[in-house]
């Protein structure tokens, strides 16, 4: 059971001081920060962020209770609210004074619902009236009004990857409407209504951000409402609705996740997949928007995998209370389902102790292989995650060690699947070498290199982690081994990749070890084994034990054309002199070849007409190049011109025309 | 008289056919024993046994001269006699008369029969054929003594003496080449990757072969083997079923439905209809890997389409209508789909190789290393006739040509000017032995071999070829 848990807290949580009367904490969705807020600041502000660049700790005047507390991007301002009306900024710029300023939002009688920082120096504040774009200038103590828009506003949402700010409107509360920011600009996103399950009469604010969350999935930004069962329709169980909101153009409702329950729920996004733990049951379930469900409609998904709880976690005693033989004390994990965070975070609360831990949340590959049955499914899960490799690997593995069945079609699917993604980042690695080596006055800008995801994986990986080994084990069929490596072969084919000549020695020396020397011929007549030097090489090493590689070798060596002095050393070797010499020259290199190999081999095969002819060819190609038919000493034919003058005679050596 | 004078050409014909084992009858009066097959069978008794006699008394003289090679043949003015020792002291014998033109005389006096002495092309590879379906002598006698391998032998030369065709006969049946397919090498790696599933999901299957249009694609089998299958196949068993369909009779083009998938599949060995109660589930047998394991296996040939797979499982295990069922319904909607994706690559391969225009020369090649053969002379193949687009008597220069090489290992050129202008060309290069004939009135010997080094530039440029 316990390696069934596919969802983990990381490591190292953030761990922070429970609220209390004189300690008051706040986080940062942005920064992903703690902010533990003693006696209003007076006694210390402790910031703990996921590592330890983002922890500060410092002190500032007690100006009243404290609001809401946030750092600005790379923690160059801290802002700090403590009225309705106003929000308070310290610099925390390194070599700069602790300048303080406070501004105050413009619209009369509106109060501040909450501020999001948008970029080191940029400020949204949301006021129940509408919003207030400012840039704080830390040098002239003031902020500049950017932009503002007046709306009003029931509460508000922030999605600091894509700097969305959500805000929810009317009576009811669900009209969104979406504004972006990016450097100095505001741009207002089309607006867009959340269908109800009920609406209640007469209209008041029904939709609650309890029930909403945004997070960006697959570089996407999504508008996720958990929708609880209604009364009134016959489904009654809960489900989220995605409404995907690209940077340009409308909004889409994309994605329906099918919760299967009701109760409580609390909603993360993880390695971009949709998290959803449910309160009563402990559990928690995973969605893929990108998994097509065959057996629903388009894009209703179900949960990838069934429901499991979160790996227990157990709390390392640290401090003064450890002692080192101590075991770590297994903590109760109660998620905060009244706040949830999507952004990768979960907040828990461990009972034995007087303090609150913030963990990541992280998805476990290796559980999610056993419990995901179909393969072709398993390898589309796990082709989008990060971390995902060793696993997929590991699967490859498994799958052709006969741990499953489902055979050869189970593997070609895999196969193909992996083959896919390392065909489009080959592309796009294609056209981006195309792009750079064009110059830069043809793109426009200067595209950026492709990323090699994990999930990229090659000929050398599936070879080395998978192939190797398992063309190796004695218990595996040859038969299978063979199948195996030419779906993989095909299946690199289908989709043009150039297959690399390690894999092709393995099929090779499977079948030479199984003596399966015609199905080797066959595949070399189709040329499903490519033409390469190596190869034709290797062919001429199986000559001894099967005689027609020669001629497959040969005729590859000929294919690739530039290997003609290859060719030439084959037929030496075979005492084909002539045959040498007629297919140097029918390719036009026998002005500069070496005559005394030709002349040693001619020598050896005791034919002494044979060696005549050489000599003479020689000869003449000697006159024709340098008008004189004797060898030149470089060449080294002293000891042939001899032997010549013994056998032939003296008066057999060709005669220098002279003019 | 005109039509008196008119010459009458007489085709080479079969005198006689026997096969026997000299250890069987050594005892003075029991040489009948010898003869396990006579044909004809009217001959009287002590006929037979002379001619047996005689044979016997040639190969044993031969022998003196060369121990490990005993004579192959015997030419006289009249006949032929081919002698082949299929196993240890199993002899065939094959006796043919000469291709002789008969002159009519004046005057009724008889006419004047001319013998010619060409070469005689026989196709004694396709005896073979007897070891596919029989498995050897030996295994045989094994198995029910004398008698059973009589009655085999009977049995089997009644259908093969039937169709030797000795008119019919060049230099095609000489190699017993098989044809490749050609196919672009996606194509044939989806064909490898069906036969792999198939064998996986049938695990009763040992072995595989696959073709398409008669032309083999994959071969499960050793070299041998397939030789003789693959004659078997292209010269029996798919004319035999592709005549009722040029016919339009009892057309297999009938769609079957398994499942929910349209599939063209059905069997051309066994039941003709699967869904016929009373149908047989019985295959023909053959004898493969003679030499070693010595396997007896069914022989399963299904078709859709194009496309032709044999598949060979043990003999020893029965095959059930389950397992046809379960066959046909696993390979015909995959095969159907397999060959309509060959059919659509070899129509674009056409395409770019251009449009068929009829080249100036028409050539034979045959490879001994993978016995590939390829003809653009042989129209069609079929059991009874192979039409060629040629005259028979330039036919016959490309037989002396085959039988010129054959004396020599090394490599050599032979340039042929035929009396009706034409040109024949053989060349033997390795292994490879390439038969042109060219078309050319006034063309020289220089013009010639230009040409032909043209054509192996163009045709064969993938391959070694010295010139």
């Amino acid at each position: 059971m316990s390696e069934e848990h596919y969802l983990e807290l990381c490591e190292n949580p953030v761990q922070f001081e429970n609220a209390s009367s004189v300690n008051n904490v706040f986080f940062d969705e942005a920064n992903k920060q703690v902010f533990a807020v003693r006696s209003g600041g007076a006694t210390g502000v402790v910031v703990k962020g996921p590592d330890d660049k983002n922890s500060v700790a410092f002190r500032m005047d007690d100006k009243g209770e404290v609001k809401c507390i946030k750092f600005s991007i790379g923690n160059k301002i801290l802002a700090v609210q403590r009225t309705p009306k106003s929000v308070d900024f310290i610099s925390f710029i390194p070599d700069y004074p602790h300048l303080e300023c406070s501004q105050e939002c413009k619209m009369k009688n509106a109060s501040i619902l909450g501020f999001c920082w948008t970029n080191w120096n940029e400020i949204v504040f949301v006021t129940d009236q509408g919003i207030e774009f400012y840039q704080v200038l830390p040098d002239k103590r003031s902020l500049k009004l950017l932009k503002s828009q007046s709306v009003n506003v029931n509460w508000y949402m922030y999605c600091p990857e894509t700097a969305v700010i959500l805000l929810s409107t009317t009576a009811q509360g669900n009209v969104l409407q979406p504004f972006a920011f990016k450097s100095g600009t505001m741009s207002k996103m089309p607006k867009f209504e959340i269908e109800l399950p009920v609406v209640p009469k007469p209209a008041k604010p029904n939709l609650t951000e309890r029930d909403i969350a945004v997070a960006t999935i697959y570089g996407q930004l999504y508008v996720m409402y958990l929708k609880h069962h209604s009364r009134t329709t016959d489904s009654p169980c809960a489900e989220v609705v995605l409404y995907q909101l690209p940077r340009e153009g409308s909004y889409k409702k994309t994605n329906v996740l099918k919760l299967n329950t009701t109760g409580k729920f609390a909603l993360n996004v993880v390695d971009n997949l949709v998290v959803v733990h449910h309160q009563s049951s402990q559990t928690s379930i995973i969605f893929d928007i990108k998994l097509r469900e065959p057996d629903c409609a388009l894009n209703v998904h179900q949960p990838v995998l069934p429901g499991r709880s979160i790996h227990p976690y157990r709390i390392p005693l640290t401090g003064l209370a450890a002692v080192p033989t101590q075991p770590p004390v297994p903590c109760e994990l109660c998620i905060l389902y009244e706040t949830f965070s999507p952004a990768c975070l979960t907040c828990a609360v461990c009972s034995p102790f007087a303090s609150g831990y913030l963990w990541y949340l992280q998805v476990k590959l290796p559980p999610t292989v056993n419990l995901l049955q179909d393969k072709g499914k398993l390898m589309d899960f796990l082709l989008r995650r990060r971390d995902c490799k060793m696993v997929i690997l590991s699967v490859c593995a498994q799958m052709l060690n006969g741990g499953d069945k489902g055979g050869l079609p189970v593997v070609a699917t895999v196969f193909d699947k992996l083959n896919q993604v390392y065909k489009e980042y080959l592309e796009a690695e294609q056209t981006y070498t195309v792009a750079t080596e064009s110059g830069p006055s043809r793109g426009s800008a200067a595209r950026e290199r492709p990323v090699r995801t994990q999930a990229v994986i090659d000929q050398s990986d599936m070879y080395t982690h998978v192939l190797s080994s398992f063309s190796e084990k004695k218990d595996t069929s040859h038969k299978f081994i063979i199948a195996v490596l030419m779906e993989y072969i095909r299946s690199l084919n289908q989709v043009q990749i150039t297959v690399q000549h390690y894999l092709y020695e393995l099929v090779i020396k499977m079948l030479v070890q199984h003596n399966l020397f015609y199905m080797l011929h066959q595949f070399l007549q189709y040329h499903v084994l490519s033409d390469s030097k190596p190869l034709a090489c290797l062919l001429l090493s199986l000559e001894s034990t099967y005689p027609p590689a020669h001629q497959l070798s040969l005729d590859m060596l000929k294919r690739l054309s530039t290997a003609n002095d290859e060719i030439v050393e084959v037929l030496l070797s075979r005492q084909q002199v002539l045959g040498a010499l007629r297919f140097i020259r029918s390719v036009g290199g026998h002005g500069n070849i070496s005559a005394r190999k030709f002349l040693d081999a001619a020598r050896q095969t005791a034919d002494q007409m044979l060696f005549y002819t050489i000599f003479r060819f020689f000869e003449q190609r000697n006159m024709r190049l340098r008008g004189n038919p004797s060898f030149i000493p470089g060449e080294h034919c002293e000891e042939h011109v001899v032997y010549f003058k013994q056998v032939f005679g003296e008066q057999a050596l060709m005669k220098q025309v002279t003019v | 008289m005109a039509s008196g004078m008119q010459e009458k050409q007489y085709t080479p014909s079969l005198l006689s056919f026997f096969v026997y084992n000299p250890s069987f009858g050594s005892r003075e009066g029991e040489e009948e024993k010898k003869i396990l097959f006579y044909h004809p069978s009217e001959v009287e008794k002590n006929e037979k046994i002379r001619n047996v006699g005689l044979c016997e008394a040639i190969v044993q003289f031969t022998r003196t001269f060369c121990p490990t090679k005993p004579a192959k043949s015997l030419h006289t003015q009249k006949n032929r006699q081919f002698f082949f020792e299929a196993e240890d002291s199993f002899w065939i014998v094959m006796v043919v008369r000469n291709p002789m033109v008969e002159k009519p005389n004046k005057d009724g006096r008889p006419p004047t029969i001319e013998y010619q002495e060409e070469e005689i092309l026989v196709r004694l590879n396709l005896l073979h054929l007897l070891f596919l379906f029989n498995g050897t002598f030996g295994r045989a006698m094994e198995a029910g003594g004398v008698e059973l391998l009589m009655q085999k032998l009977d049995k089997f030369f009644y259908r093969y003496l039937q169709t030797l065709h000795l008119q019919s006969c060049d230099l095609l049946d000489v190699f017993g080449g098989i044809a490749f397919f050609p196919l672009d090498k996606m194509t044939y790696l989806k064909i490898q990757s069906f036969v792999n599933r198939v064998e996986e999901s049938l695990s009763l299957i040992k072995y595989t072969a696959f073709l398409y249009n008669d032309q083999l694609i994959w071969s499960g089998l050793e070299q041998d083997d397939m030789r003789i299958l693959y004659k078997y196949l292209t010269t029996s068993l798919f004319p035999r079923h592709s005549e009722p369909e040029l016919a339009g009779r009892d057309s297999p083009l009938r769609p079957e439905v398994a499942g929910n998938l349209l599939h063209y599949g059905r069997f051309l060995t066994g039941p003709a209809n699967l869904k016929d109660p009373e149908a047989k589930f019985r295959f023909p047998r053959i004898f493969v890997n003679t030499e070693d394991s010595y396997e007896e296996l069914h022989l399963i040939v299904y078709k859709a389409m194009s496309a032709a797979v044999c598949f060979m499982i043990s003999a020893s295990v029965e095959l059930t209508r389950e397992f046809c069922e379960q066959l046909d319904g696993l390979v015909g909607p995959q095969l159907t789909l397999l060959a309509s994706d060959i059919c659509e690559q070899y129509n674009v391969n056409r395409r770019i190789s251009g449009p068929d225009k009829e080249p100036q020369f028409k050539f034979i090649y045959f490879n001994h290393m993978n016995l590939a053969e390829k003809s653009t002379i042989h129209m069609r193949k079929t059991a009874s006739v192979s039409l060629t687009s040629v005259h028979p008597d330039l036919m016959k220069i490309l037989g002396d040509i085959n039988c010129d090489f054959a004396r020599v290992d090394e490599d050599e050129e032979i340039i042929v000017k035929a009396m009706t202008d034409y040109w024949v060309v053989g060349k033997k290069s390795d292994q490879r032995e390439l038969y042109v004939i060219l078309n050319q009135k006034n063309a020289n010997l220089i013009e010639v071999n230009e040409e032909v080094k043209r054509l192996c530039a163009t045709q064969f440029n993938n391959i070694f070829f010295l010139d």
